[in-house]
């Protein structure tokens, strides 16, 4: 990975609506060459896609999400990567990492309210042949995702004009 | 001076009538104004301002203030105005110095500054700069560079001793020197030189009360560096001519596409130069107050004869703080920063120039001062409208001094959506008073 392609993502990463354009000023680079490098990133699912990150707490939402630690036997010859497949195909699955430690998948799961997380995991979740046990986390508040503070920024407290 | 006596408005005078007439208490003594004070029995006979020394009243108010008065009472501004990062400063070091303060570690240090801080200081001047500097006698930890500087004009300046300031520049330099009795010798500089000092000009202001040169490289507001190149033929001059320099090295690390070089590390002018930096800028730490100067053990020996009586230590929790952000990490959350001020800077620069206002490229600090000189307009009428009539600030060039006439200091120390906004704002505006 090229350094222009590291800065290109570092900014989208900020701020996914910069302009090819815009990118290229701000590196100083020509616009041809971010904009390849971005069909680049795009075509080998580098940059996988582009969405905003949403505080739902904001909204009168019911929405719940809960984290869930999943102890399963793997299978031979796929390890856990069939019942990951399994698992993640479900819509309200968020995310599901393998992990190290004490249990080996972690599940995100949300659900639009306390019950229906409740169901999935006691009817789809739990009967997975090769599942043991599953632990439910329910998130109470999200302070920071993804490298994003929830809280409203404060104010800039500078001086308008200063020496 | 006539009815000082009789107005009596003081409380503290009051108290002392016995003393009156006998001249015993120094701070009633009649002293004869200067010539040139304002006549301020008349403006107003209740005012204290007749005690003051005649030095301080020799300083005028800062050129900056009327703006800020204009600019704080208007909403919905975006300004460009802000000289300090739009970071806070890094959580690792505020939480260093909250570590600190559980700890109890809340009391005077060495006057010179934490040994610990004062060798971190030398390492980095070495690891960044190639500038060696003994920490036990050499450099000194100031609050913030501006007591640097106070205390390296006090240190050096004789009455009558003319101090060369290259302008546009930095406010506080003139005053300063006018407080220690000198006189403040500004030098023009150009946009078509980039705005550096050039031997010529140099050359052109000497006089044999020439004594210190205070450089500000990169330079706040035109953004405006020194290269070794350029560095060269001023350095000859100092030493042909014996001069001492300050240089003000606090935006050293907000320099672009090339690195920053100290006049002091050109052959021979170590002894001949006070380096004055801190942590303000580089480090997001402006609110601290920490700096520090480094020199010859008896120039330093000097300001910290001053510092000692004067201010004592810099504070213990900012020093704890500015030796968190020397570490390895806090070295990286720099780079960080830096990287950031240069893409706006890239993105400001190119925006004026697209929007048609003529602008220098400035390769370090974070400023950038474009030319506002084709609208017709004073860079005081312009800032000003443009306070009123966009909603952007930033502040008129002449505040700068010589050479600032017709410039405007735009500061790219904030968010990428403020910058576009207040590009297209400006855009919109100069649209308008072409049109009429």
């Amino acid at each position: 990975m090229n350094q222009l392609k590291l800065s290109i993502l570092d900014l989208l990463k900020e701020d996914a609506r910069l302009t090819p354009a815009r990118i290229a000023t701000m590196l100083g680079a020509s616009e041809a060459d971010v904009s390849r490098a971005i069909a680049e990133m795009e075509r080998d699912h580098v940059i996988v896609k582009y969405s905003a990150v949403i505080n739902w707490n904001k909204l009168d939402d019911e929405k719940v999400t809960a984290l869930i630690e999943v102890q399963c036997s793997p299978e031979r010859g796929h390890g856990f990567e069939r019942i990951a497949e399994r698992i993640y195909l479900y819509p309200e699955v968020k995310s599901v990492y393998l992990m190290s430690g004490a249990f080996d998948l972690l599940v995100e799961i949300e659900g639009k309210n306390l019950k229906e997380v409740a169901s999935f995991v006691s009817n789809k979740l739990s009967t997975i042949e090769s599942v043991l046990s599953t632990k439910t986390y329910f998130i109470l508040k999200k302070y920071k995702q993804d490298g994003v503070i929830f809280e409203e920024p404060e104010d800039d407290e500078r001086l308008p004009v200063s020496p | 001076m006539k009815n000082r006596k009789t107005t009596n408005v003081c409380p503290c005078r009051r108290k002392k009538p016995s003393a009156e007439g006998k001249g015993s208490v120094p701070m009633i003594k009649d002293k004869v104004l200067p010539q040139n004070a304002p006549d301020l029995e008349q403006k107003q006979d209740a005012g204290m301002e007749r005690y003051l020394s005649s030095r301080v009243r020799a300083i005028p108010p800062s050129g900056i203030r009327r703006f800020f008065d204009l600019v704080s009472g208007s909403k919905d501004i975006i300004s460009l105005g802000v000289g300090e990062p739009d970071f806070a400063t890094p959580w690792r070091v505020r939480d260093a110095a909250v570590y600190a303060l559980e700890k109890g570690r809340t009391q005077y240090t060495a006057n010179a500054g934490l040994s610990e801080l004062r060798e971190a200081i030398g390492r980095y001047l070495h690891q960044r700069f190639q500038l060696q500097y003994d920490p036990a006698k050499e450099i000194i930890v100031t609050v913030g560079g501006s007591e640097g500087i106070d205390l390296a004009l006090r240190a050096l300046v004789e009455p009558g001793d003319e101090v060369l300031v290259p302008e546009p520049t930095y406010l506080p330099y003139a005053p300063m020197t006018t407080l220690c009795g000198g006189v403040p010798i500004g030098i023009e500089t150009f946009a078509k030189d980039q705005f550096k000092l050039t031997e010529e000009s140099l050359r052109a202001h000497l006089t044999p009360k020439s004594k210190v040169l205070i450089l500000c490289y990169p330079s706040n507001p035109t953004g405006g560096i020194m290269t070794y190149e350029d560095l060269l033929p001023i350095a000859k001059v100092v030493k042909e001519h014996d001069l001492i320099v300050i240089s003000d090295e606090i935006y050293a690390e907000l320099t672009y596409g090339t690195r920053h070089v100290s006049i002091a590390s050109l052959p021979g002018m170590k002894e001949r130069t006070i380096v004055v930096s801190g942590f303000s800028k580089a480090f997001a730490m402006t609110g601290w107050r920490m700096g520090y100067a480094c020199g010859h053990p008896d120039l330093i020996g000097a300001m910290l004869k001053i510092h000692q009586y004067s201010i004592m230590c810099a504070p213990i929790m900012g020093q704890i703080a500015a030796l968190e952000s020397l570490s390895p990490t806090g070295m990286e959350e720099m780079m960080r920063m830096i990287e950031s001020y240069n893409q706006r800077r890239r993105l400001i620069v190119d925006g004026f120039r697209q929007i048609g206002l003529p602008c220098h490229e400035p390769q370090g600090a974070f400023y950038a001062f474009p030319s506002i000189q084709q609208t017709g307009l004073t860079s005081e009428e312009f800032a000003q409208r443009l306070v009123v009539e966009a909603k952007v600030a930033a502040v008129p060039g002449h505040v700068f001094g010589k050479g600032g006439e017709g410039f405007i200091r735009c500061s790219y120390a904030t968010s990428v959506s403020q910058l576009i906004e207040a590009l297209d704002r400006i855009d919109k505006f100069l649209n308008k008073i072409r049109v009429v």
